[in-house]
């Protein structure tokens, strides 16, 4: 088995683990802290497709950032108190239904365009390093989806500003 | 390749870690001077010794554990600390290429890395959680309140860093930092070129190593120590570590973005020997280093610490607009001053 491969299995079973580790952990700070472990992971299966500039996205944008913030607000709020418990079943049942919604709809898409889907990032790419690649892609072709996610981004944080302002006044 | 890897693993791990026990003794030497007394100079010619006297003082510690605690986060927290201080260290270059008969061996531990600065920031911002875990595991509510100021603070500062470190990457137009030093050694050094950008960084650095003037982490008047209150023995060590570790790989990765790295101007005019111009740029780099840390050390028994209104007032109202102001004016002078 060539060394790429054995690293990819290492690291998605990793992923798996500590995923698994997320959903079940009782105390939302572990819970909130397998889910770094995750996306280290993630970053990891990136690097074996050498898309590093993704990796390294993924560590400092969800590991580094997003997670700490939702860290400050689990610690903060001290929600390891509170008893988190679904009550009712529909809404255990939903939650099923939707997530295997996803999953189907992730399996559909890998068994659907399986041959047409590349082996590696491109050789181009592997050479130039995925941060030109992902820069010029982003800023030509897909500028306006871009430009957009941005607005609708900063109307979200506008909107959560104003929201807790009312509640001040 | 692999042998050379290890060597140089070896090398950069005893240098700093050589360098961090004596950073502690120089630290103590200025405060000692800045506040007009002496100083350590009991152990060993000068007090020489006393970073060795420190360290089996504090290994020969009991190790307490509160009660509280959450055991193994606990102990996982200032391994988190230390270990991002140190993969900083990995990728930054300290000196040129080293010429041994026909072999070239670049001085970088990993190098040919293009993402170079993006893995410092990635790294930076993982070194919140050790902080942040420690503060939590402790079972105690100062540990927690240094934990939470710190990711609060960490978080806003790391914003303005990006922003200083942006005016490099638009200047040398590379995340590499070869590239970046290879930029600078044909042009001027960025710190010329760019110093609002180096001002942003410089500030934000301070509060990214929780050294004073930004301390609140650990603030002893209101916090007794901050996230290592409840951390003795190695442990409590190991922090001690981290934050020194922290300091020198902040003043190496300024060097190598502002300072030029181990580029020294004019000297490549005088027709040394290769081997002698890689000997200069290591040291030229070594002593810019040891001049940044100089600085830290200056800056933090010379100015008081922030309250935190202030501190977060300064990180969101004064420097992050800033920070936006120096990406426009840096895109001005890369159009029209040097392309």
């Amino acid at each position: 088995m060539p060394l790429s491969e054995i690293a990819f299995y290492v690291l998605s079973a990793g992923a798996i683990i500590f995923a698994l580790l997320t959903i079940t952990r009782k105390s939302a700070v572990v819970s909130a802290l397998m889910l770094v472990m995750t996306f280290c992971f993630l970053a990891g299966i990136y690097l074996t497709l050498s898309a590093q500039f993704l990796a390294v996205v993924q560590v400092a944008v969800y590991a580094g950032a997003i997670m700490v913030l939702v860290l400050f607000v689990i610690m903060l709020l001290n929600l390891e108190s509170e008893d988190i418990r679904i009550t009712s079943s529909w809404k255990s049942l939903v939650g099923v239904l939707v997530a295997l919604g996803v999953l189907a709809q992730i399996l559909a898409m890998i068994f659907m365009s399986e041959d047409k889907l590349p082996k590696t990032i491109s050789a181009s790419a592997a050479v130039l390093g995925t941060t030109e690649s992902v820069g010029t892609t982003l800023y030509t072709a897909y500028s306006f989806p871009f430009e957009m996610a941005s607005i609708i981004l900063i109307s979200a944080a506008v909107g959560a500003i104003i929201l807790a302002k009312k509640r001040l006044a | 390749m692999v042998i050379e890897a290890l060597i140089k693993i070896a090398i950069v791990l005893f240098v700093v870690l050589t360098g961090v026990s004596y950073t502690v003794l120089v630290e103590r030497w200025v405060c000692a001077w800045v506040q007009d007394r002496i100083g350590p100079n009991r152990v060993g010619p000068l007090g020489l010794f006393q970073p060795l006297a420190d360290v089996l003082k504090l290994l020969l510690k009991e190790d307490i554990e509160p009660l509280m605690a959450q055991k193994w986060f606990h102990w996982v927290a200032p391994v988190i600390s230390i270990a991002v201080a140190f993969s900083v260290l990995a990728i930054v270059p300290f000196g040129h290429v080293l010429m041994l008969g026909n072999h070239a061996i670049p001085l970088t531990i990993a190098s040919g890395i293009n993402i170079g600065v993006l893995y410092i920031v990635a790294l930076t911002s993982l070194g919140v959680y050790g902080i942040t875990l420690a503060g939590w595991s402790s079972g105690s509510k100062y540990s927690l309140l240094g934990g939470l100021r710190s990711s609060a603070q960490m978080i806003s500062y790391e914003l303005t860093l990006g922003l200083g470190l942006l005016s490099v990457i638009m200047l040398s137009g590379s995340l590499d930092l070869n590239t970046i030093i290879n930029s600078q050694a044909q042009g001027l050094w960025n710190v010329v070129r760019a110093p609002l950008g180096f001002l942003l960084f410089f500030v934000s650095s301070f509060a990214e190593t929780n050294r004073q003037p930004f301390d609140l982490p650990e603030a002893e008047p209101e916090l007794v120590g901050g996230y290592h209150t409840e951390y003795s023995s190695m442990k409590f060590a190991l922090f001690f570590l981290a934050e020194y570790a922290n300091i020198i790989t902040a003043s190496a990765v300024m060097t190598v973005l502002f300072f030029g790295g181990w580029h020294l101007p004019f000297v490549d005019q005088l027709g040394l020997s290769s081997l002698a111009m890689t000997i200069i740029g290591v040291l030229a780099f070594a002593l810019k280093v040891i001049g940044l840390l100089f600085v830290f050390i200056w800056v933090r028994w010379t100015v008081p610490r922030f309250r935190y209104d202030q501190l977060m007032n300064l990180g969101w109202k004064v420097l992050l607009p800033l920070g936006i102001l120096n990406i426009i004016l840096t895109a001005f002078e890369k159009i029209y001053l040097i392309a």
